[in-house]
C-alpha cells in the first residue's frame, strides 16, 4: 500500500512540523531550555545542601514534590486511558486525537518519577529500592505499577507510530537510518496490519486496568497509613476521577496548541474539542460528587481529629487553596462546558487550563493539610515553598513541553495511516455497523 | 519503659541527657524556628480544658517502640526494622530519606537531618563514640540507646553470666532526677516496668490505633 512512490496528496500538512521547523520553535526551544537550566541549578543547590532549602520542616514532611508526583501521574491518565477507551468503543472521531494523548502519558510519567526522586533525601541511594525491595510498603506498589504503565503505554504509543514512520521511512528527509530502524520493515501487507491491528487492540486493553491501577496506588501510599483524612477507602476512586480529570484537560490544551502552531483546524475540528469538552463535564460532575461524599462524610461524623483539619481546610490557613481548588475545579469549568455554545476550541481551553489549575491544588490540599495537623501536640509550623521547590516545578513543566515539542518534530502529531483509514474504510464500516443496530433493513 | 507523670518534674534532664548520649545534632535557632530540631526525646504540652479550668501538663516522649509500628511497614527499603528485643531500629545507611515512615507515624517521633549535622569545634571531642553520626538526608529517632544494649551484651558475655536487666537502661532513664523513669523487661513478669505497666493508673498514648506501645504512663486521673 505505502510503497516507495507513494503520494501523501491531503494529508501533506501533517509532514510539514517534521520537514520544516520555523524561527518560533528555535525561541521557543532556548527559552524553555533557559527554564531547564535554571531549575537543575536549583536541584544541584539543593542536592548539595541538603533537603532544607525546601521549605519543608516537621511535621509537614511532604510538600510540592509529593503534589506535584500525584499531579503528574494524574496528567499521565489522559493519554493511553482516553485513547483506548476510544479505540474499543470505536469511536470514530478518536482517529486525530489518539497520537498526542498517548504522547502526553509516555513523556509526563517521566516527571511524576522524577519528583518522587528528587524528594528523596539520599538519591544517590535510590537504588535500594531495587536491591532491598520491601512489598509492604506502598511506594514499592508504586514502583512495580508504574513501571508496567511506563512500558504498557510506551509500547501503547509504538505500535500505532510504525505504519507512520514507514511512510517517514519512504518519504525521503532527515534521519532516513532513524526511521528505518523504527519501521521495522513496515511494508504495508494485509497480514502485517492485521498484526498491528491485533497487537493495537491487546494493548488497549491491557493499559486500561494498568492505568486504573496506578492511580489507585498512588492513592494508596496516602489511604494505607492511619493519618487523618488520609486513610479513606474512596480515596482509590476519587484520585483516579482526579487523574482522568486533570488527564483530558492536559489533552485539550495540548490539542489546542497544535492546532494553532502547525494549522491542523482541519484536522482538529470544533467537534473534537467539544467531545472531549462532553468528556471533561462528565469527570467535572464526578469530580464533585467525590468531593462532596468525602468531606460530608467527614463532617458528619464530626470526629475531632478530622474535624481540625477540615475546619483547616474550610476557614482556616488552607482555606484559600481549598477554594482556588472548588474554583477552579467546578465553579469555572461547569458553565463554560455545559453549553454547545461555549463548548469551543477557545472555551474548552480556557476550561481546561482551570482545572489543571485546579487539579494541582487539590493534591496540595490533599497532602499538606494532614501533616500539618498531627495527632500529638507539636510546633504550629506553617509551609511556604521556596524557590528551589517552584523553579524545579517550572522547570519539570518546561521540561515536558520541549519532549513534546521534540516529538512533535519527529514524527507526526496526527496519526495519517489512522486518518487515512478513517476516510477509506471505516464510512462503509460504520454504515454496515448501524444497519445491525437497526430492525427492518435486513442485514442478517 | 515506663513513665510516671506524677513524678515528673518536667526538667528536661532526659532531653539533654538524651542529645549528649546519642550525638543529636546541634540545630540553629532559625532552623529551629522553622520546625526543623531534632529530638528523641522530647516534652509535649497538653493543654486541657478551657479558662478558667485550664491544665497544662507536660509528657515526656520517647519513640513508642510500637508492637505494630506504622513506620516499618510503608518503609519502601526495609531500613526500619524491629529487633529481637522489640526495639524499632533504623538503618542509616539504607535509609533514602523519602520520608514516608515520618509521615505514617502517629506520634511524629521520626526526625529528619535536612542539612549535613555539626557541631562548634569544642564539642566534637565530647562526641559519644559508640553511636553513629547520620549525614544529611536520612531519618533517625530514639533507639532506646540500643548501642548500650550491645555493650551490656558484651560485658556479660565477656563475665560469663546471663545479662540482667540492671546491666541496661538508656540514658534518659539513668540521668532522670525524680525517677519517673522506669525501664526493664514488660515480657518478664516480676520486673518493676512490667508491675507498674499493670497499674490502675497505667495508660498508652493514642491506645485506639492499635500500635501497641511499649512505652507507658502512669498518672492519676488521666
Amino acid at each position: 500500500m505505502d510503497g516507495k512512490g507513494f503520494k501523501l496528496g491531503d494529508d501533506a500538512i501533517l509532514l510539514q512540523p517534521i520537514q520544516r521547523t520555523g524561527k518560533t520553535f528555535y525561541l521557543t526551544l532556548f527559552s524553555l531550555i533557559a527554564v531547564i537550566l535554571w531549575a537543575a541549578g536549583a536541584y544541584i543547590y539543593q542536592y548539595r545542601d541538603g533537603l532544607g532549602v525546601t521549605g519543608l520542616s516537621r511535621p509537614i514532611y511532604w510538600g510540592v514534590y509529593i503534589t506535584n508526583f500525584v499531579f503528574f501521574i494524574g496528567i499521565s491518565h489522559a493519554g493511553t486511558l482516553i485513547s483506548a477507551i476510544l479505540r474499543l468503543a470505536k469511536a470514530e472521531w478518536r482517529r486525530s486525537i489518539t497520537r498526542s494523548a498517548e504522547v502526553i502519558t509516555v513523556l509526563v510519567l517521566f516527571f511524576g518519577v522524577g519528583n518522587i526522586l528528587m524528594d528523596l533525601g539520599r538519591p544517590d541511594r535510590m537504588l535500594n529500592i531495587l536491591q532491598y525491595p520491601h512489598f509492604q510498603s506502598p511506594l514499592l506498589w508504586d514502583v512495580s505499577s508504574i513501571t508496567v504503565y511506563l512500558t504498557a503505554s510506551s509500547v501503547y504509543l509504538y505500535l500505532p507510530l510504525i505504519p507512520d514512520i514507514a511512510i517517514l521511512r519512504d518519504h525521503g528527509g532527515r534521519y532516513q537510518w532513524f526511521y528505518r530502524i523504527l519501521a521495522l520493515g513496515w511494508s504495508g501487507t494485509e497480514r502485517q496490519h492485521h498484526l498491528l491491528e491485533k497487537g493495537i487492540s491487546f494493548m488497549a486493553i491491557l493499559v486500561i486496568p494498568v492505568a486504573v491501577s496506578v492511580h489507585t496506588v498512588v492513592s494508596f501510599v496516602f489511604a494505607m497509613t492511619i493519618q487523618p483524612m488520609w486513610h479513606t477507602a474512596i480515596f482509590g476512586p476519587y484520585f483516579v476521577t482526579g487523574a482522568i480529570f486533570s488527564g483530558i484537560a492536559a489533552l485539550i490544551v495540548a490539542m489546542n496548541l497544535i492546532r494553532k502552531v502547525y494549522h491542523l483546524e482541519d484536522y482538529l475540528r470544533p467537534v473534537h474539542f467539544n467531545n472531549l469538552g462532553i468528556l471533561l463535564l462528565v469527570m467535572t460532575l464526578l469530580w464533585f460528587y467525590f468531593t462532596f461524599t468525602e468531606y460530608l462524610t467527614t463532617f458528619y461524623g464530626g470526629e475531632p481529629i478530622h474535624m481540625t483539619i477540615f475546619w483547616m481546610k474550610f476557614t482556616g490557613k488552607f482555606a484559600p487553596f481549598f477554594w482556588g481548588m472548588f474554583l477552579f475545579c467546578f465553579i469555572i469549568p461547569l458553565p463554560i462546558l455545559s453549553f454547545n455554545k461555549t463548548r469551543t476550541p477557545y472555551g474548552t481551553l480556557i476550561a481546561s487550563i482551570s482545572v489543571i489549575i485546579g487539579m494541582w491544588l487539590e493534591r496540595f490540599v490533599i497532602v499538606v493539610p494532614t501533616l500539618a495537623n498531627p495527632r500529638l501536640p507539636n510546633e504550629a509550623v506553617l509551609y511556604f515553598p521556596t524557590w528551589v521547590e517552584w523553579s524545579i516545578f517550572a522547570g519539570c513543566v518546561a521540561f515536558f513541553i520541549l519532549l513534546y515539542m521534540i516529538f512533535t518534530k519527529l514524527f507526526p502529531i496526527v496519526s495519517i495511516w489512522e486518518v487515512r483509514e478513517g476516510r477509506e474504510k471505516s464510512m462503509a464500516e460504520v454504515q454496515e455497523r448501524i444497519k445491525t443496530y437497526l430492525p427492518g433493513i435486513g442485514v442478517e | 519503659m515506663v513513665i510516671d507523670l506524677d513524678r515528673c518534674s518536667g526538667c528536661q534532664t532526659c532531653m539533654a541527657a538524651c542529645h549528649a548520649e546519642n550525638n543529636i545534632a546541634i540545630i540553629g535557632p532559625e532552623e529551629s524556628a522553622m520546625g526543623r530540631t531534632i529530638h528523641w526525646i522530647e516534652l509535649l504540652p497538653f493543654i486541657e480544658g478551657e479558662y478558667p479550668h485550664i491544665k497544662a501538663r507536660l509528657l515526656p516522649r520517647p519513640c513508642m517502640h510500637c508492637e505494630h509500628p506504622a513506620c516499618i511497614k510503608v518503609c519502601p527499603v526495609g531500613a526500619t526494622y524491629t529487633n529481637e528485643e522489640g526495639i524499632v531500629g533504623i538503618v542509616y545507611s539504607r535509609c533514602i530519606g523519602c520520608r514516608y515512615c515520618t509521615t505514617a507515624c502517629p506520634y511524629t517521633v521520626r526526625s529528619f537531618n535536612w542539612y549535613e549535622p555539626h557541631w562548634p569545634k569544642e564539642m566534637k571531642g565530647s562526641l559519644n563514640r559508640d553511636v553513629s553520626i547520620r549525614g544529611k538526608g536520612v531519618v533517625e529517632k530514639c533507639s532506646f540507646c540500643h548501642h548500650r544494649l550491645l555493650k551490656a551484651r558484651e560485658k556479660a558475655k565477656v563475665e560469663k553470666r546471663e545479662l540482667l536487666s540492671e546491666d541496661y537502661i538508656p540514658a534518659c532513664v539513668q540521668a532522670c532526677p525524680s525517677k519517673a523513669m522506669n525501664f526493664g523487661d514488660l515480657n518478664d513478669p516480676f520486673s518493676t516496668v512490667s508491675i507498674l505497666s499493670r497499674e490502675r493508673r497505667a495508660f498508652k498514648l493514642l491506645e485506639d490505633l492499635g500500635t501497641e506501645p511499649k512505652v507507658i504512663y502512669l498518672s492519676e486521673g488521666m
